[in-house]
C-alpha cells in the first residue's frame, strides 16, 4: 500500500503540469484587462499601456507560462497584481478559514446525515423514511445562499444568538472560533447532508438485503450492532467515495458560504481575483484546489482497503 | 425516568441553554474609540497614484495628507499649506508648509517630499497633472518649507488641481516613496495624515485597520470635507468588506458594524424601520449617470444618429431602473454639469426635456444612412448601475427602430473592449453605460468624459472644436462670471455635438448606527469629527 501510495503522489506531478497549462492558458484567452482595471477611468490608452508593460502582461504566452512555472518550481506563486502581496502570503491569510469551514462542514455532515441515512433505510417505507427524503430534497433544492439569509435571519438577527458575519481565528479562542462558524457550517453542509443521507440510505437498503444480515437477524444479532457494526460497515465504501467526491461540491459552496457570511477564506480570494483579473492569484489558488481534490481521492482510495480488507493495491 | 419528564427536562435545559447563549449578547461594535466602518468596495491596494479607485482614495484620505482640500463649497481652502503667493499672471506659484507637519515615520514634511510626490501625481492625473506638467518650466523646493512652479503658461486653476478631491487626488508622500515609478505600486504606506494604515493585519478582500497618529496636528479652523482641522475622535478605524448586501445590512442592524457607506436602494426601507440606524443622503453630488457612444463609426459617426437617441431618451425610464422610486434619489437633468453647484446650466438642453419623440428620432436615423447594421451595446452585468441602464437602452433603441445587439459582459471586460478603436463588428463597440461621480463633474478641470480632443479623448473618442474652445475659455477664466459664460456655451456645444448622452443625476443613501454623531454628507466619508457614543 505505501507503494501504491507513493506512485499515486508522484502521479499527480504530470496532473499538476496539466492543471497549470490548462489554467493559464485559460486566463491567456480570456477577455479582461486587469491594467485598464487599474488606470481606472480617467487614464489614457498610453497610461494603460504602460501599467501593462509595468506588469508584464505585455510578454508573449510562452515566455509568461515559462516564467510562471519556472517560480512554481521555486515555491513561489507569484504576486498579486493589485495588492503587490505575495500569493502564498494571500493563501496563507485565507486557509484557515475555508479549511476551517471545510472541515467542519464534513463533520457535521457525516454526524447528521449517515444516521440519518441508516435510520431511513431501517424504516423504509415508513413516514421516518419520508421526512428523511423530504429534507435532503431540501437540502438539493434550496440554494445556500438563501438558507444562508435564512439562517441569519433567524439566529443572528431574531435570536441574537451568533454573529452574521466575520470569522474568529481559533487562537483567539475555541468558543469565538466556532461561534463565527456555526452558522456558515449548517448552510454549506445542507446540500453535502442530503447527498450523503441518500447514499447511505441507498447504500443500506442493498446491504440490508443480503443473506448476511438476514443470518445475522436469524442469530439473534441486536438491532443497533446488526445496523451500526454489520451493516453500515459494509456500505462504507460507496459512502466514502461519495464524501471524496463532494470534496469537489463543498469547494464550490464554499465560495458563496464565504460570500453570504463575509468569511474571508480561499473562495471569496477566488471570486475577487477573478472580478479583478488578478492572474497570480487565480492561477494559485486553483492548483491548491486541484492537489487538494487529488490527494483527498488518494485518502479515499486508502480508506477503502480500511473498511473493505479484500481491497488490495 | 419517564419519557414525559424526559422531554419536559430536556426542553428547560434546552431553553436554558439557549437563554445562556443570549446572555450576554454578541461582543458588539461596542468600544467608543474603535469605529466599524464598510466601504463601498473591497481595498486591494494603497496607491492612491497607481490607480483611481475611490474606496483607494477614501482609504488614502485617512493616511496621507493634501496640500489643499475643497469644502463643501468646493473651493480649495488651505491643508498642508500655510500660505501661497501668485503673480498676477498666474505662471509663478510660492507655497509655504505649515510648522510641524510629520510623516507616521517620525521625520518632518519637507518641500522636497511635496515636490517629490506632485512630480509622481503630474505624471498620473490626466485632467490636471499633465496640463500642469507641460506648462511647468521648473518645480523646485526653495526652503525645507517652501516650493515653487514656475510656469511658462498662466494656470489659475492651480489651487483647485492641488486640492482635487477627485482621484488621482494630490497626496504628500515621503520622497523616498514618492520617487517609484508613477506606474508601479508603492510598497510603504507611510503619510502625514491623521491615521496610519496596520499593514500587519491588512486582509485584503476583508478588513483594513487605521490607527491614530499621535504626531498630526490638526489644523485650527472647523473640519469642513476636506478642509479645516481633521480632529479624529476614534483610536482605531475598522473598515470592514462585505460584499453582500444582505450580509452588510443585517451586521449593521444588529450592531456588528456603524456605518455603511453604500447601502443597497432595495434595502433603505428595512433600514429606515430600523429604530437603531439613521439613514441619509451619502454625496450630495450625487453622480450623473452616461451613455456613452462611439463617435468613429456609423451610424454615430453622424451627429444626427446621436441626436436621434439624444430626443428619444427618457431620463425617468433610467433612472427608475437604476434608483427605483424613490423620488429624494434623482432628478432629471438636461445638461452636463452637477446640480446645485455654481456652474450648473441647463443651457441647451432642449433635446433632453418634454415628451419624448420617436418618429423624429426614426427619420434622423434614416436621414443619417442607419440600415438595421447591429448596434453592438456592452452591457457590464455584474455592475447593477450598469446592468439596469443597459436593459432601458436595449428596450429604446428597439423603440427606435435599432437592431441592438445587448452584449452582456463583466465590467471587467468591458473596460478592456471599449479601448479598442476597431471597427465595432470587428470586436469594437457602439455604446456602453457609466456614471460619472458628481465631484468629478462640476467643473472642465477633472471632467475627462467631456474633453472632445477626438482622438486623445475618453472611451467614444469624440471630436468638437466648439467643445474644446469653451474647455480652454473655462480654463482662462480668472472669475467665477467668466467661468459661468464659458460653461453655458461648453454645455450647449457638448448637447448639440452629443459628446455623451447624461441618463440622469442620482444619489444613493449611507446609513449608520445612531450612536454616531457627525456623519455628514460629502462625495468621501468625512470620518474626522465624527463621535461614538
Amino acid at each position: 500500500m505505501f507503494a501504491y501510495a507513493i506512485r499515486r503522489i508522484l502521479a499527480t506531478i504530470p496532473v499538476m503540469l496539466v492543471v497549470a497549462l490548462f489554467v493559464f492558458s485559460l486566463l491567456y484567452i480570456a477577455p479582461g484587462d486587469p491594467a485598464a482595471i487599474i488606470a481606472g477611468d480617467q487614464a489614457t490608452p498610453a497610461d494603460v499601456e504602460r501599467i501593462r508593460e509595468s506588469l508584464g502582461l505585455d510578454r508573449p504566452y510562452l515566455v509568461r507560462f515559462g516564467d510562471w512555472l519556472w517560480h512554481i518550481l521555486h515555491g513561489d506563486l507569484g504576486t498579486s497584481i493589485f495588492t503587490n502581496l505575495p500569493v502564498t502570503h494571500m493563501i496563507a491569510q485565507r486557509i484557515e478559514p475555508t479549511l476551517s469551514l471545510m472541515v467542519l462542514t464534513i463533520v457535521f455532515s457525516i454526524v447528521f446525515a449517515v444516521p440519518l441515512g441508516v435510520l431511513a433505510a431501517w424504516k423504509h417505507g415508513t413516514w421516518i423514511d419520508r421526512t428523511v427524503m423530504l429534507i435532503c430534497v431540501l437540502g438539493f433544492s434550496v440554494p445556500v445562499f438563501v438558507f444562508g439569509y435564512l439562517l441569519a435571519y433567524v439566529f443572528a438577527l431574531t435570536l441574537d444568538w451568533l454573529p452574521v458575519q466575520g470569522f474568529t481565528s481559533i487562537s483567539d479562542g475555541f468558543w469565538p472560533f466556532l461561534r463565527g462558524l456555526i452558522l456558515p457550517t449548517v448552510a454549506l453542509g445542507l446540500i453535502y447532508v442530503a447527498l450523503l443521507a441518500r447514499i447511505t440510505r441507498a447504500t443500506m437498503l442493498d446491504v440490508l438485503s443480503q443473506d448476511y444480515v438476514r443470518t445475522a437477524k436469524a442469530k439473534g444479532v441486536g438491532q443497533r450492532q446488526m445496523l451500526f457494526v454489520h451493516a453500515l460497515k459494509n456500505a462504507a465504501v460507496p459512502i466514502i467515495t461519495v464524501i471524496g467526491n463532494g470534496v469537489a461540491l463543498l469547494i464550490g459552496g464554499a465560495v458563496v458560504t464565504e460570500s453570504v457570511f463575509a468569511i474571508p477564506g480561499l473562495g471569496r480570494l477566488t471570486v475577487d481575483a477573478i472580478l479583478r483579473r488578478d492572474y497570480p492569484i487565480i492561477q494559485g489558488v486553483v492548483l491548491l484546489f486541484s492537489v487538494t481534490y487529488v490527494l483527498v481521492n488518494l485518502v479515499v482510495d486508502l480508506l477503502y482497503t480500511v473498511f473493505d480488507p479484500r481491497i488490495r493495491y | 425516568m419517564h419519557r414525559r419528564d424526559f422531554l419536559k427536562t430536556a426542553t428547560a435545559g434546552s431553553l436554558a441553554a439557549a437563554g445562556s447563549l443570549a446572555m450576554p449578547r454578541l461582543a458588539r461594535a461596542a468600544d467608543s474609540k474603535v469605529l466599524h466602518f464598510v466601504p463601498q468596495a473591497n481595498l486591494a491596494n494603497l496607491d492612491p497614484i497607481w490607480t483611481t479607485q475611490y474606496v483607494v482614495r477614501n482609504g488614502s484620505l485617512l493616511i496621507w495628507d493634501t496640500l489643499y482640500g475643497v469644502n463643501d463649497k468646493l473651493e480649495p481652502q488651505p491643508q498642508m499649506c500655510e500660505s501661497h503667493e501668485v503673480s498676477p499672471d498666474f505662471k509663478t506659484w510660492t507655497f509655504k508648509l505649515r510648522d510641524g507637519l510629520k510623516f507616521h515615520d517620525g521625520t518632518p514634511v519637507l518641500a522636497r517630499d511635496v515636490v517629490a510626490s506632485i512630480t509622481r501625481w503630474m505624471v498620473r492625473d490626466a485632467p490636471m497633472g499633465v496640463p500642469i506638467k507641460k506648462r511647468t518650466d521648473a518645480l523646485e523646493a526653495v526652503d525645507d518649507r517652501t516650493f515653487r512652479f514656475r510656469l511658462n503658461q498662466p494656470y489659475p486653476k492651480m489651487l483647485f488641481a492641488l486640492g482635487k478631491s477627485s482621484s488621482p487626488c494630490l497626496f504628500i508622500m515621503p520622497e523616498r516613496i514618492a520617487q517609484t515609478d508613477p506606474f508601479k505600486q508603492i510598497s510603504e504606506y507611510v503619510g502625514s495624515g491623521p491615521m496610519r494604515f496596520k499593514r500587519d493585519e491588512w486582509v485584503p478582500g476583508s478588513k483594513a485597520a487605521f490607527e491614530k497618529f499621535d504626531g498630526y496636528v490638526p489644523r485650527a479652523e472647523p473640519a469642513n470635507w476636506l478642509a479645516g482641522g481633521k480632529r479624529m475622535y476614534f483610536d482605531r478605524i475598522e473598515w470592514h468588506i462585505l460584499p453582500d448586501s444582505g450580509t452588510a445590512s443585517a451586521a449593521l442592524q444588529n450592531g456588528e458594524v456603524d456605518w455603511w457607506e453604500t447601502p443597497l436602494s432595495d434595502l433603505v426601507p428595512l433600514l429606515k424601520a430600523s429604530p437603531n440606524l439613521k439613514v441619509d443622503i451619502a454625496d450630495p453630488l450625487g453622480n450623473i449617470g452616461s451613455f456613452r457612444i462611439n463617435h468613429l463609426y456609423p451610424p454615430f459617426n453622424d451627429v444626427r444618429a446621436r441626436r436621434a437617441v439624444q430626443i428619444a431618451l427618457s431620463q425617468a425610464d433610467y433612472m427608475g431602473a437604476v434608483v427605483g422610486e424613490d423620488p429624494a434619489l434623482w432628478k432629471p437633468i438636461p445638461g452636463f454639469f452637477t446640480p446645485d453647484t455654481p456652474l450648473y446650466t441647463e443651457n441647451g438642453g432642449e433635446p433632453l426635456k418634454g415628451k419624448r419623440d420617436y418618429d423624429r428620432a426614426k427619420q434622423l436615423l434614416a436621414e443619417a444612412g442607419y440600415k438595421n447594421e447591429p448596434i453592438i451595446l456592452l452591457v457590464a452585468t455584474d455592475v447593477a448601475i450598469t446592468k439596469a441602464q443597459g436593459d432601458v437602452t436595449a428596450d429604446l433603441l428597439k423603440r427606435i427602430g435599432m437592431n441592438v445587439q445587448y452584449t452582456a459582459l463583466d465590467w471587467g471586460t468591458v473596460g478592456q473592449r471599449r479601448a479598442k478603436k476597431d471597427p465595432p463588428a470587428q470586436g469594437g463597440w457602439h455604446i456602453f453605460h457609466t456614471w460619472h461621480a458628481g465631484a468629478d463633474c462640476v467643473n472642465p478641470a477633472p471632467y475627462t468624459a467631456l474633453d472632445a480632443s477626438g482622438d486623445t479623448a475618453w472611451f467614444g473618442w469624440p471630436k468638437s472644436d466648439m467643445v474644446q474652445e469653451q474647455i480652454a475659455a473655462w480654463f482662462a477664466a480668472t472669475d467665477l462670471a467668466g467661468e459661468k459664460t464659458a460653461i453655458d456655451k461648453l454645455n450647449k456645444a457638448a448637447m448639440d455635438d452629443v459628446v455623451y448622452i447624461p441618463t440622469g443625476f442620482f444619489k444613493g443613501y449611507q446609513a449608520w448606527n445612531k450612536k454616531l454623531t457627525g456623519v455628514v454628507k460629502a462625495p468621501f466619508p468625512v470620518f474626522w469629527d465624527v463621535k461614538k457614543a
